[in-house]
Parts: structure tokens; sequence; C-alpha cells
């Protein structure tokens, strides 16, 4: 099948601002879009540039902006789309070269929450304990593979540089609810902010972008009430 | 130039490398460096599990786990490394639990365990549950833990820097790297006391992989150009259930949880080969029986694959067990795994073979164990040898916590006791000439289809089946793609985020890759394990009980055998 994709390219080596080229490839509607932009780098333009790794939905290196919603590259096939899809790099933060962007905001937002077990001593020879339902109250999002697709979907971070966005706040809430973890109200500062979980206007663009499908808004819903309860 | 200097440099950001930098962190002035961010490395694509001998949910002691592994690796395997292996395996795992991994749970709130080929009670019994794990992500979980205590613990990232060259003093100490930062294209000097190099596989060469791309072997070529040797490279693993075409892992927890193999007849074959592991048989045995029934005709409507059944089993067991990859088979396949069967064939997955390296990953110059100073190697860049001809399921996981973190912790040791080492003379000499002759090339070949065919002739030649015309074909094809990859110019030459530049690196550490894998494959005159040649279609202990070194000279490959350790168990006839 004939595809045209039309990607929005950006070289801070000649190019003074963005401009799309267009690109017209043979797949199967069975491909991934990764397979259409591999296609192009290999046998067309060798300067497009973008990040992959797995090419399965895993490692969250390739989030970019399909027909205007984010997608993993990989964990989308041409058959959702028609035969002309148009492809951009997240929004939200710099464009280092066509859809390649400066992760570096992201990752500060993300180290902002203290994303690691604060806890006691351990027992020693011993495994913490923890019930499966205890494990399901944060094990959703313990999913997160920090690619920016919520972050980077959601209008508030478009506007605002400060605010934590929407994958910070997951990876709060993955250990706020773990029981393990006694690091809950020094998270529950840092999200009780106008950069934390008060920014959000709960549009739910960051649940529709999520490729692991997280419940994203319901998340950040729950520290809300957990702020508002000033309870567990 | 770019100069850093540290105590010690770690090369990928895996969980070998991670868990190394742990070891040190706080207490030495280190760096870890990959080429990707730290949460894109492949061990997080690694799914059903890590075993330990908790023995939480039945009966089970390390010995037993020892005795599997060796078994598992058709007695291949040092017996010195698999017995550190399996009894460090327990407090290891725990330790990933103390960092705050969410593991699966019994009712009682204790790790859960469940079944994994090859792993049994009592000396081959029959299959125990040992492997703890996080659903059917444990990877994903040990890379986000231990990538979250390298936060807390302040670990310096230099994040996607391609490192092109290891520094070698004229005293013949490790004392650094050469990378490029991406974001930039500056070639910077890392100086260092000590390198670890921990940068996982190179399954890329095989044309259907469940690695990721980054998966290209760098860590393997770049000290192998630097004379040092690469032990067991023949014996690479092939994952018996590769999504069909796509080589995405299914993960062998589905059979573990009860999933079955079928032919294109409906026949649950692996009971024929293995009756009493049956589906749960080692990985390379697999494998085979899938090729052994599509070269007899029962691959599905004649083609080359079988099924995957998961149709019997209770559908919260797959919800809950195992959901990522029925979200693989929903995305990629569009079918439905509590319904419909799911069509797979084996995918290159596990490099067994690597750098060689001591119990302290301490890397061996030659056959005889001595060392290099300050080089060390970790995780599946490195040969200790604890999988020794075939790995088993889940330790893969258990070899890069144990062995990183034994790694990291010989290394502050010897940051303690020695001394910077003084940089080489032009430094960046090697590196800057290799990225210089790249950008030079005339563009009479290109870097992607020299690379397709890499893949398509070392699966073709050198993949689950083998014999001697098959490697020799290999042998000189990978020569030819090399003499051609002189040639292979490309189209940018920016200095921005130039990942034309890094694909054409990374094609030459496949190369580099492929002619040691061929070259131990041919001189391997038996069947072990992985490695299966029809022309020598079994085992021969009295000659070939032996490690493979191959290491690189001015006058070409040079092969020398090291022998095995072997402490508790005497190599036998392998039946499951």
């Amino acid at each position: 099948m004939d595809y045209t994709f039309r990607i929005k390219r950006y070289n801070p080596d000649v190019d003074v601002k963005p401009h799309f080229e267009e690109y017209a490839i043979g797949l199967e509607p069975t491909d991934r879009v990764l397979d259409g932009l591999n296609e192009i780098k290999w046998q067309l333009d060798g300067t497009l540039t973008y990040r992959r790794s797995c090419a399965h939905g895993v490692c969250g290196s390739d989030a970019m902006r399909i027909n205007g919603r984010n997608y993993l590259a990989c964990k989308t096939l041409m058959k959702e789309f028609g035969h002309k899809i148009t492809i951009e790099p997240m929004i939200g933060f710099t464009v280092i070269k066509d859809l390649v962007v400066d992760m570096d905001p992201f990752f500060a937002g993300y180290k902002a929450v203290k994303p690691y077990l604060i806890a006691g001593d351990a027992p020693a020879s011993a495994e913490r304990r923890q019930t499966p339902e205890q494990l399901d109250r944060f094990e959703e999002a313990t999913k997160c593979i920090l690619c920016a697709s919520c972050t980077t979907a959601c209008p508030i971070t478009w506007t605002n540089e400060s605010f934590l966005g929407p994958a910070a706040i997951v990876n709060a809430a993955r250990f706020i609810y773990d029981s393990r973890d006694e690091g809950a109200a020094e998270r529950l500062r840092i999200l009780n902010t106008q950069s934390g979980v008060w920014r959000c206007r709960t549009v739910f663009n960051c649940t529709e972008a999520c490729p692991r499908d997280i419940k994203v808004t319901n998340i950040i819903e729950d520290v809300k009430r957990t702020l508002l309860l000033e309870q567990l | 130039m770019a100069y850093h200097r540290y105590d010690a440099v770690i090369v990928g950001a895996g969980g070998a490398g991670l868990m190394a930098a742990i070891q040190m962190a706080g207490k030495a002035n280190i760096a870890v460096v990959s080429k990707l961010y730290p949460t894109r490395s492949h061990t997080g694509a690694a799914q059903g599990g890590i075993s330990a001998a908790l023995g939480n949910v039945e009966e089970d002691h390390w010995q037993w786990h020892m005795f599997d592994t060796v078994k598992g690796g058709d007695y291949l395997v040092d017996q010195d490394a698999a017995e550190v292996l399996t009894r460090e395996a327990i407090d290891a795992v725990l330790e990933l639990e103390h960092m705050g991994l969410p593991f699966n749970r019994t009712p009682d709130g204790r790790l859960d365990q469940r079944r994994f080929g090859g792993h049994t009670r009592n000396f081959g019994e029959g299959p125990v549950k040992r492997a703890c794990y996080a659903a059917d992500r444990t990877g994903h979980m040990i890379l986000q833990t231990l990538y979250q205590q390298g936060i807390k613990h302040n670990v310096n990232f230099l994040d996607e820097f391609h490192v092109l060259d290891l520094l070698v003093s004229d005293e013949g100490h490790a004392c650094g790297v050469v990378a490029l930062e991406l974001k930039t294209g500056e070639i910077h000097t890392i100086h260092a006391k000590t390198v670890l190099w921990a940068t996982g596989g190179f399954g890329r060469i095989f044309s259907v992989t469940s690695n990721a791309m980054a998966g290209t072997g760098d860590g393997f070529s770049i000290p192998f150009r630097r004379g040092v040797p690469l032990m067991d490279m023949e014996f690479y693993q092939f994952h018996p259930t590769g999504i069909y075409k796509f080589g995405i892992l299914l993960s062998e927890a589905a059979r573990g949880e009860g999933g079955i193999l079928r032919n294109g007849l409906g026949e649950a074959f692996a009971e024929r080969y293995a009756p009493t592991l049956k589906d749960l048989a080692p990985r390379d045995m697999v494998s085979r029986f899938i090729y052994q029934e599509i070269k007899e005709g029962r691959g599905v409507d004649g083609k080359d694959y079988v099924y995957l059944d998961l149709t019997h089993l209770p559908g919260d067991v797959i919800d809950r067990q195992l959901p990522d990859i029925t979200d693989f088979a929903r995305t990629y396949l569009g079918i439905e795994p509590k319904t419909d069967l799911m069509p797979i064939q084996p995918t290159a997955h596990y490099a067994m073979g690597g750098i060689p390296t001591d119990l302290n990953g301490q890397v061996l110059r030659d056959a005889s164990a001595t060392t290099i100073p300050g080089l060390y190697s970790a995780g599946e860049n490195a040969c200790v040898s604890v999988h020794g001809a075939n790995r088993l399921g889940t330790n893969s996981l258990v070899d890069l916590v144990v062995f990183g973190r034994r790694a990291g912790r010989h290394m502050l040791d010897y940051i303690r006791s020695n001394d910077l080492p003084p940089l080489p003379v032009d430094p960046e000499f090697v590196a800057r000439a290799e990225v210089s002759d790249v950008l030079s090339r005339p563009k009479t070949e290109r870097v992607a289809a020299l690379r397709h065919e890499l893949q398509v002739l070392m699966m073709d030649k050198a993949s689950v089946v083998r014999n001697v015309e098959g490697l020799t074909e290999a042998k000189q094809g990978v020569a030819q793609i090399r003499s051609r990859y002189a040639h292979a110019g490309i189209d940018d030459h920016g200095l921005t985020f130039n990942t034309d530049l890094t694909e054409a690196l990374e094609l030459g550490a496949m190369l580099d890759c492929s002619e040691a894998l061929v070259e131990g494959a041919l001189a391997r005159q038996e069947s072990r394990g992985a490695h299966y040649r029809t022309d020598f279609p079994d085992r021969d202990d009295e000659n070939w009980l032996k490690h493979t070194m191959v290491r690189k000279t001015s006058g070409g490959l040079e092969l020398t055998k090291k022998s095995v350790s072997i402490t508790e168990f005497q190599p036998k006839e392998r039946k499951y």
C-alpha cells in the first residue's frame, strides 16, 4: 500500500525554522508507524532523526505527535490512519532536531517528586510484607515508561513551564500509595502547589495519550482527593 | 576537547550498569554513560521473572537452582560461578524488594513465585515455582527501581552519549572511554580509574530478534578491537516464542502459567520431545522442537511458524499475570489471546557469550585467567560463565543483579587502592579517525542495505541449526559485507543528533560480533546447548567441554580454548 508521510523537519545546523517534508513509501497496513520512519531514513533520507529502541512499546523512546495526537510510533500500526499521515515532535519541549525533543525538563519534573522508595530499615533476610490488595492500590502507576506522551498532551504543560506534569504525578502516586513507603507527606507537599496537582484542569488528554493504558487523570484526581481529605 | 575525570565510568545504564553504580554511589565519583536515556535500556523489556530459591511457595534450595543452571547450560557453565549466582540470587532479589520493586505477592504478603523453563525440584524431578515476578514486566520494574535508586543516590548520568573507544594506558590499565555526545556532536574524553562494560547484547545481527534496535553489540566490539578476547560467542539463544515476523517476545511465563505450543495439526508437540518438562524444557531445545516440526511439514499451513495456545487458561490469569503480552498480541497481531491461538517462531534473544570475566567482573586477558587492571564487564555483555551453552529463563536478570553488584563492589575496592593511570597520547585519535572515516566515505553502498544483508545471512546460516557449509558461507558473507562497509557513506554530515552516523558505527560493531560468532561456531565441531550442528549432532565432552576464546590479532582472528570449572555436577546426558 502507498502511504505519504508528512513530517515536520528542523535541523538547527541549517534551518532557521521548522518546515514540513513529504515522503511517499510502500508499507503494509499491519506495519508500525516506526517501520515507515525507518523505511524513509534507510531508503530515502538518512538525515531524518527520531529516537527509537525497543520497537514494541516498552522503552518509551518514540513518543511523537501523529495526526495531532501523541502515540508511540512503534505501538501504532499504519491501519489506524489514512494514506496520508502527519508526524510532528511532541509539543511543549524544545526541539533538538526533527522529532527529537529535549527530554531534560521532563526528567527534571520526574526527579522533583522523589521517585524512589522512602522507608526505614528492611527486615534482614526477608521481604517487607505487602498483600496483593496493597499492591493493587498502586500497581497501575508502576506501568509508566516515562515516554512523556501524557505530559506533552497536556495543554497546561504547553504554556506553563513550572507544571510538574502528569507523568511526574503518576510516579509520585506510585510511591504515595505504596504500603511500604513512608515519604507520602513529603511528596504530597510537593504536589500540593500551583506547579503540582492543582494546575490540572481534568481535560483527560493525558489518559487518552497514555500508550500503557494508565488512567492518568484518575490518578491525579486520587491525589487531589487525598490532599483534600488529608488521608491516604 | 571535552575532558571529564571520574573514579569509575560505567558504559550502559541497564540492570547490570545501574546495579554496579548503586554500589559506588556516594562513595566514589562515578559516571554512567548510555547512548539512550537509562530507562530505555533493554533490561526493561524482560518479562517473566527473576529466579531465586526462596522456597516461598514450595520447597526449593539454591543447590537445585545451581544444578538446573549447569544442566540447562549443557555443562559448559563454570560451576563456581553458578554457585555464586544461585546462592546470591536469594539476597539480591530481597535487595530489589527492599529498594521498592513491586513484586507480585502471595496472599500472606510474601514474594510470589512461578514456574519457568528448565527450573526443577530435586535435581530434575519436575517443575518448581522459583521465579519471582512483577506481572510480565519484571525487567521493566527492575530497570525503573534501579534508576530510581540511581536518582536517590545522585548518580551522575551522561545520557545519550555514544561510546566510541576504550582507553588503555601505556602500562595496559583501563583508563576511560571516548564518547560522542549526541545532542552536540562533541567528542568527550572520559578519564577514569576503572571502566565497566555493561551494554547488553547484539541480537540485531539477526533478522528476527526480540532485541531493541540499540542491541548492536557496541560493548563487545570496542574492547574486542582493543585486543580483549570474546568467549563462547557461538552460543546464541533463540527464544522459542517470538511473535511471527515481528520477533517481539512472548514471555516463557505464558508457558509457566500453563500455555501450550501447538503445531499446524493442533498437536501439543513438546511432550513428544521432552516427556517430563514438556513445554517448559529449556529454550534451546524448544526452539529446535519447533524447527523440527516445521521441517517435517507440521508448521501452520506449511509455513514457518507454530502456535502458542493460552485459550484454556482462566481469563483472570491472563489479565493478571500476563497483561503485557496480551496487549502485544492485540496490538501487533490484532488477535485475542483468550480465544485465539498466537502465531510464533523462534527469535534471536540472548548472547550467552561475551567478555570473559572472573567472579568479580574483572575482565580476563586470556585463557590463563589473568585480568586486565581496571577493566570490568557484567550482564549480557559479559561471560562469567553462568549460562554456558544455553541460558535458563530468568537467569539473565539474576546475572545482572548478582554480578552487577559484585563488579560494583570490586570496582570500589579497586578505586581505593589504585591511582588514576595517565591517558595514552592523543586519546581521541582512534575515535576521531573512525568518525571522520564514516563521514568521508563515498556513498556507493548504503548502511541499511548492508545491515539487512547481514541480518538475513546470520539468520539463514548461523542461527538455530548450523553446519559447515552454511557457516562457511556466513564467514565469507560477513567478510564481503565488511569490505563493502568501507564504502558505505551516509547522508547526514551534521553535528546535531546524528543518528545516521551512529547507525553506521553500530553496523561496524555488528560485523565484529558476527565475525566472532561465526568463528566460534565453525571451530566447535559438536552440538551443545544453543549451538546445534547437523554435521556434528552429538555433544563431544572429550574435545569440547571447553570454552572458546576469540581474539583479534593483526593476522586475523585467533581462537583458543579455556577449561570449564566443574565442582559439583559431572556432565551427563541432558534429558528433560
